[in-house]
């Protein structure tokens, strides 16, 4: 192997020939504007009150964003949201992918599975468009679901549980796709062999699923778990178009609400130091996705 | 469980994931008064009037025309800008490789707020704001990653020896990759650029955020349909499926690919 590499010799620079355009590129348009809102989030940097400049204020802003219950608060929104929405769209993948995975009616396995493409494709603006039309009080198609099951309609985004109730719906239909797809690519890995031996040996559902097909499923439930939680903290474009954060800041998850410290009170010092304080929870993230997920490469 | 219920679980999987999607497209051809009807109908005289009444608006003509010049723009960009990194990913030992791929990888996760406060002050200043080069620009900092990911996996799968045999007819590395390893991997260059193109297509909040007139896209668009007592629900929805359809059919196009698009290939 050393000797085959060493014969596709290259200059120590070649690799650097390769690389320069697209780090020079992250860098300008990632990293440099990155250390900017890092030194914005150092000043008093309020765009309508330009009169006195932007004074360096130290770590006023991270002071005042810890002390400031609102961002905590949105903090422990987004949370509650990630727990509403992720161990459903966790039980109804896997349902899905069970479904998808077991043998039988072939064209309809397939139809439902590339069906399942459509969501994930689907514009997150639309997506929210159209969640206010189907959880309009007096004429969206939810309400008439409920009529039909008997229930008097709901002024869904109208009141604080209602709209949180529907921004989970619409993220719901979008993301548990996601993890049916990806439970189903666990599945489709079981050695067919072993699960057929398994069935001889039991009949019980839960015993095969549990012993046999679990294993093959935890990578991509780490997946999954992160993935999901770095999209919620990204989470805006469907939840702005749907709700605005309303009504009051029921909706407000934590992407939202910077946005509407910085571009709508127009306070960039604070919005630059609460986004800066993301992405450390971001970055988090992504070392713990590495970690766990890339484990044979960093070997 | 048995072979009805089976069938049963398989089509509501379909009506599932088909709903919304169908309902916006049976809205967008819909008359006003059967939107606005309590409950809603579900049969009713299709009618092409929002499409004749979006395609009659230069505003949404515009948003999608700036949709797609940005969005094909920053395509291009990142697939000249990524692919020669994959390569060098994928071919090439050097020093601190795996963390360089890494940092690609991480700029996967990150919000697009966090850059949208900085690089709107900083585009003001150079006056970037409300230019279609702006969003091309910052749109790189999620297709960039995607592109290098996706190609350096599928140079990885290219075998050494077509280029060490070149390199023995004294061909440079850059005619190797030019000549021989780029169009090998041309179907990992076409998913990846379809991915960066969805992503591009369906961006909102640094669209909505640096653009102001001029260059408004075609979420921003329909987004600013949103305002006013009696909402054009018909026109809203007819520009909805305008900007969905084009990205459905791409995404049907790598759907056996979606899932790698979206975990960064950390399953398969």
């Amino acid at each position: 192997m050393a000797a085959r590499k060493k014969s596709l010799a290259h200059s120590t620079w070649t690799p650097f020939w390769f690389l320069a355009p697209a780090v020079i590129a992250l860098l300008g348009i990632g990293i440099y504007p990155t250390i900017f809102a890092l030194i914005t989030s150092l000043r008093r940097y309020n765009i309508t009150r330009t009169r006195d400049g932007f004074p360096f204020v130290g770590l006023d802003n991270y002071v005042a964003v810890v002390n400031d219950g609102t961002f905590s608060a949105a903090l422990l929104r987004t949370a509650g949201f990630f727990m509403t929405v992720m161990p459903i769209e966790l039980v109804l993948g896997l349902l899905i992918a069970l479904a998808l995975n077991k043998p039988g009616w072939p064209v309809m396995r397939t139809i439902a599975r590339v069906s399942l493409v459509v969501p994930l494709a689907t514009t997150y603006a639309v997506v929210g468009l159209l969640g206010r039309l189907i959880f309009n009080r007096d004429f969206g198609v939810a309400n008439a679901f409920l009529g039909w099951a008997g229930i008097a309609p709901l002024d869904w985004l109208g009141s604080p549980s209602g709209a949180f109730a529907a921004i989970a719906t619409m993220d719901i239909w979008q993301w548990t796709p996601f993890c049916a797809l990806i439970f189903l690519s666990g599945l489709s890995m079981v050695p067919p062999e072993i699960e057929e031996a398994a069935r001889l040996e039991t009949s019980r559902f839960f015993t095969v699923l549990r012993y046999v097909q679990l294993p093959y499923l935890l990578p991509g439930l780490t997946a999954m778990l992160i993935l999901r939680s770095a999209d919620i903290l990204k989470l805006f474009d469907m939840v702005f178009t749907m709700t605005r954060g309303g009504p009051g800041t029921a909706t407000e998850l934590i992407s939202i609400y910077i946005q509407r410290v910085g571009f709508r009170v127009f306070d960039m010092g604070t919005a630059s130091a609460q986004a800066i304080i993301l992405l450390v929870f971001t970055i988090i993230l992504s070392r713990l996705y590495i970690k766990l997920l890339y484990r044979e490469v960093e070997a | 469980m048995k072979r009805l219920p089976h069938l049963l679980a398989l089509v509501a999987v379909f009506v599932f994931a088909g709903f919304p999607f169908y309902w916006m497209v049976s809205s967008s051809f819909k008359q006003q008064a059967d939107l606005l009807a309590s409950p809603p109908v579900w049969l009713f005289h299709p009618t092409w009037a929002n499409y004749f009444a979006i395609f009659a608006d230069q505003k949404v003509v515009d948003g999608v025309y700036n949709s797609l010049i940005v969005a094909v723009s920053t395509t291009v960009l990142a697939v000249v800008l990524g692919t020669p990194a994959a390569y060098a990913l994928a071919r090439f030992e050097f020093r601190g490789k795996a963390d360089l791929w890494f940092w690609f990888i991480s700029n996967r996760m990150i919000s697009p707020i966090v850059l949208a406060l900085p690089i709107y002050l900083l585009a003001q200043k150079v006056g970037l704001l409300d230019t279609h080069l702006v969003l091309i620009l910052v749109y790189l900092t999620f297709n960039l990653p995607i592109v290098v990911w996706i190609c350096t996996d599928q140079f990885r799968s290219i075998p050494d020896e077509l280029g060490q045999a070149a390199r023995l007819e004294s061909a440079t590395q850059w005619q190797v990759f030019r000549l021989i390893y780029l169009p090998l991997a041309l179907p990992g260059v076409a998913v990846s650029a379809i991915f960066s193109f969805i992503f591009s297509w369906n961006e909102l909040l640094y669209a909505l955020v640096l653009t102001r007139r001029d260059v408004q896209t075609a979420p921003v668009i329909a987004t600013s349909f949103m305002s006013g007592y009696e909402l054009p629900w018909g026109k809203i929805m007819a520009t909805g499926t305008v900007i969905v359809l084009p990205v459905t059919i791409f995404a049907l196009l790598v759907s056996r690919h979606m899932i790698r698009g979206l975990t960064m290939g950390a399953t398969k």
